[in-house]
């Protein structure tokens, strides 16, 4: 029972509360960043199948236009972010670190903004099938990171009855803004996009909770809410990982997804308020996901801002119109909490990715620090929203013991948020050995 | 700008790249600085025998630290901090007239078979501090149960007869001197033991503002409980665990106080003498030798407090402060395996599949 709860603040037991940095961007209006010379479309910026391609090099194509297809259910597919060029479909580096096939498409000069590709359905007479079809030809996957082709949502196991449809809008990684600029800037796309998608599940409630540190985009959501909707929007408190799902979950319905299960094991499905403004925006029209909004942040740009970013945007182009300083010491994909950092500028800027965080040395998190061993101080255990115990997996995974923190300390069931890590005084890489466990014992049951 | 400006050098790291900045040796310096003004009042009681007692014991585990990890071929664990708390602590657990060599000793033993056998900080399962008072308990039941009185009138200039005396000697007898220096009547006995033995209560406040025979750090628990608060409120110390073990040890006695209030000692005297206050608050809390769980804490708090009470109303001993504490921690693995949290979505699924 934390304090939050006792005053009636909708909230989770655990986690941490590090410093957000948000006000470096919350204040920052959206901005379109213009296009690179050239994009690298990655065919694998989704989970699921990597989109097959539908272009040959030397093929012209529009601002809009599928330049791949969805390789089966879970998968989607891939739209021209400009009009231009395909130069050729390579291999190039990845954030994740092996090469992969990406399509390389240069743009035309002075190449416009404007969407002349787009099939508008008509949205009165679809059945929830032809929704998740449509979805489906969308692209449009889980903007907040995970990047999960959002259709695949739509149909839930046969068990399974959904009776609410959570926005997530917590953002609660710090630094991050793109989803507050969305709450604030794309309200009706966010409250449209909400209202399809409780038509697709046939749920009658949908419940869209925010961090409390963002009262105006609760107000702004609020004012926009049309009557007997079912649309509701709650604060929550601000902690960090108020926006992992199964946290939001729980702090809005009291409800516990069981282990290793789904979401809709207890009756939810839960959105990013930015997929769900996506899904108001472009589904109506018809047209496919071509740019996300990204934050870039921190204090190695001297440009902070939400920046709307063609897909395929090499990280290297952001981060100098972003104003990157010379000592920018280490370049961030999504949040610092669990975002991963880059070895390459040359990486593209992928569906999933909702901020790049750009941190100097000189900031004192960088510094490398003496590990110490546990001292069980207990705040690992305190901190670990799933209530797992941190110290034990930590000392049994030094010691290699990588099935026994499996099997009896539910090493699974971590989300590698990093709360333990963050909050430990012997600067024990917790998070890091709960990596190497869990790849070691994927790699044995393999 | 062109695209070949940008020449950043960028460094790989995991996640999280934030870090909160409390770290160990903060920890530690921390719970040191709390214990300075305890070992001062300490020194102001019992005049400069307690200073040398302090810094023979503390001297004693460093040293004993250094030897071990030359030993073992570890890098010097010095500057962690937690060897000195040990020092200061095992300092403030022996009779302020303790000879130093003898000190010196329960340093080495403490240190060297209560920690750095186990692998050093953090592998220990019993406070280091007191498997030094321990051991000396064993090797010397004379002089650690040979009292002097606070407040000697010469006390910062001349030493208690028995601090200096040699190795493997027989320590002077300090009674006659104890009588001389004594404010008022002394016996030579701790309030503890003029409870348990005669039935005779010592004043309230006496305990409070430490008054009274003990050893060097028994003495004022005002002044522990206000510098454990400090360490509390800086998230620097797990306030359940003294609480626990205060509250536990305060309802153990109450039954046997209000069935036979001439033999048994009230709540709060339990309370505020002897070693409790320091033990509770300075060595139970010890992190590293007690359970991680948040349930556990509690129950290891609770048995160390049943169990001092116990020990003192009917043991063979005054003081069971010590002995409780080293047989919680040697519980707490227990503890914590029996107690461990229930994991978010897991106890549903076991529900169901019943
Ligand atoms: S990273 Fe895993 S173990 Fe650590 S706090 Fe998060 S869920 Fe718990
Ligand atoms: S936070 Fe670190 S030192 Fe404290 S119990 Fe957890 S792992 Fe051990």
């Amino acid at each position: 029972m934390t304090l939050g709860r006792l005053f009636r603040r909708k909230t989770f037991d655990h986690g941490v509360h590090p410093r957000d940095f948000k006000d470096l961007t919350s204040g920052l209006a959206i901005r379109r960043l213009p296009f690179a010379p050239r994009l690298t479309l990655l065919l694998s910026q989704h989970a699921g199948a990597p989109s097959r391609p539908l272009v040959r090099p030397g093929q012209e194509v529009v601002r809009g236009e599928p330049v791949a297809e969805a390789a089966g259910y879970v998968s989607v597919p891939l739209h021209a972010p400009a009009t231009g060029v395909v130069r050729g479909i390579e291999l190039v580096a990845t954030a994740q670190g092996p090469k992969a096939p990406a399509i390389l498409l240069d743009v035309y000069q002075g190449a416009s903004q404007e969407i002349l590709y787009e099939a508008p359905p008509d949205l009165q007479n679809l059945s929830r099938e032809d929704l998740q079809g449509l979805l489906q030809g969308t692209g449009i996957v889980g903007l907040g990171g995970a990047a999960f082709p959002t259709h695949v949502k739509l149909r839930p196991p046969e068990d399974a009855v959904l009776d609410t449809l959570i926005a997530n809008g917590c953002e609660c990684e710090p630094y991050l803004t793109c989803d507050h600029r969305i709450m604030l800037e794309r309200t009706d796309d966010l409250i449209a996009g909400t209202q399809l998608m409780m038509r697709a599940l046939d749920v009658h409630r949908a419940m869209i909770g925010v961090e409390d540190n963002k009262r105006d985009a609760v107000k702004a959501i609020r004012s926009k809410i049309p009557a007997n909707s079912g649309i509701s929007v709650h604060a929550v408190e601000t902690k960090y990982p108020q926006g992992a799902e199964k946290m939001l979950i729980e702090s809005l319905l009291r409800r516990q997804v069981p282990s290793g299960g789904l979401p809709s094991a207890v009756g939810v499905a839960v959105f990013n308020v930015g997929t769900l403004a996506a899904i108001g925006d472009l589904l109506p029209r018809g047209r496919g996901l071509v740019e996300r909004l990204v934050t870039v942040s921190g204090t190695g740009v001297s440009r902070p801002g939400n920046y709307l970013v063609p897909l395929g945007t090499p990280v290297r182009y952001l981060l100098e119109h972003a104003g990157a300083k010379p000592e920018a010491h280490e370049v961030i994909l999504g949040g610092p909490m669990m975002g991963m950092s880059v070895a390459s500028l040359d990486v593209p800027v992928t569906k999933g990715m909702s901020g790049m965080v750009v941190l100097e040395q000189r900031h004192s998190d960088l510094k490398p620090r003496q590990v110490f061993p546990c001292i069980h101080c207990a705040r690992c255990v305190e901190a670990c929203p799933m209530h797992l115990n941190p110290s034990l997996m930590g000392q049994l995974a030094a010691k290699r013991e990588y099935t026994t923190v499996a099997q009896e300390h539910h090493l699974f069931d971590c989300f590698e948020c990093g709360c333990c890590s963050y909050v430990c005084p012997s600067n024990i890489p917790l998070v890091q050995y709960f990596r190497i466990a869990k790849a070691i014992n994927r790699e044995q049951a393999a | 700008m062109s695209m070949q400006d940008t020449d950043l050098r960028v460094e790989l790291r995991t996640s999280p790249h934030l870090k909160q900045p409390l770290s160990v040796d903060q920890i530690m310096r921390n719970v040191v600085y709390a214990l300075l003004p305890v070992s001062g009042y300490a020194v102001y009681v019992f005049g400069i025998s307690a200073l040398a007692l302090l810094v023979v014991t503390t001297l004693a585990c460093l040293l004993t630290e250094s030897l071990f990890c030359w030993l073992s071929d570890r890098p010097n664990s010095l500057a962690d901090g937690s060897v000195a708390i040990t020092g200061i602590l095992l300092g403030l657990t022996l009779p302020p007239g303790f000879p130093l060599w003898m000190a010196a000793v329960a340093g080495f033993v403490g240190v060297g078979l209560g920690k750095a056998l186990f692998g050093g900080l953090g592998f220990n399962v019993m406070n280091p501090a007191l498997v030094g008072r321990a051991f000396v308990q064993a090797a010397f039941p004379v002089a650690i149960t040979t009292w002097t009185p606070p407040f000697a009138p010469n006390r910062f200039l001349e030493f208690i007869p028995s601090t200096l005396s040699l190795p493997f000697l027989q320590p002077p007898d300090t009674s006659q001197w104890s009588q001389q220096v004594a404010v008022d009547a002394f016996s030579g006995a701790t309030p503890l033991a003029l409870q348990k033995f005669q039935h005779v209560g010592t004043d309230t406040m006496d305990l409070f503002t430490g008054a009274i025979a003990g050893s060097a750090g028994e003495t004022s628990a005002l002044l522990i409980l206000i510098c454990g608060a400090y360490l509390a409120l800086r998230r620097m110390m797990d306030w359940r665990i003294p609480s626990a073990v205060l509250a536990a040890a305060a309802l153990t006695s109450l039954p046997f106080w209000l069935m036979d209030p001439s033999r048994y000692p009230d709540p709060l005297f339990v309370l505020l003498s002897g070693g409790l206050m320091l033990g509770a608050v300075f060595m139970a809390s010890d992190m590293v030798a007690s359970p991680v769980t948040p349930l556990g804490v509690w129950i290891y708090g609770a048995v160390i407090g049943v169990l001092t009470v116990i020990i003192r109303l009917f043991g063979g001993l005054t003081e069971g402060v010590m002995y409780a504490i080293l047989l919680g921690n040697a519980l707490s693995p227990l503890i914590a395996s029996v107690t461990q949290p229930r994991v978010y979505g897991v106890q549903r699924k076991k529900a169901k599949a019943e």
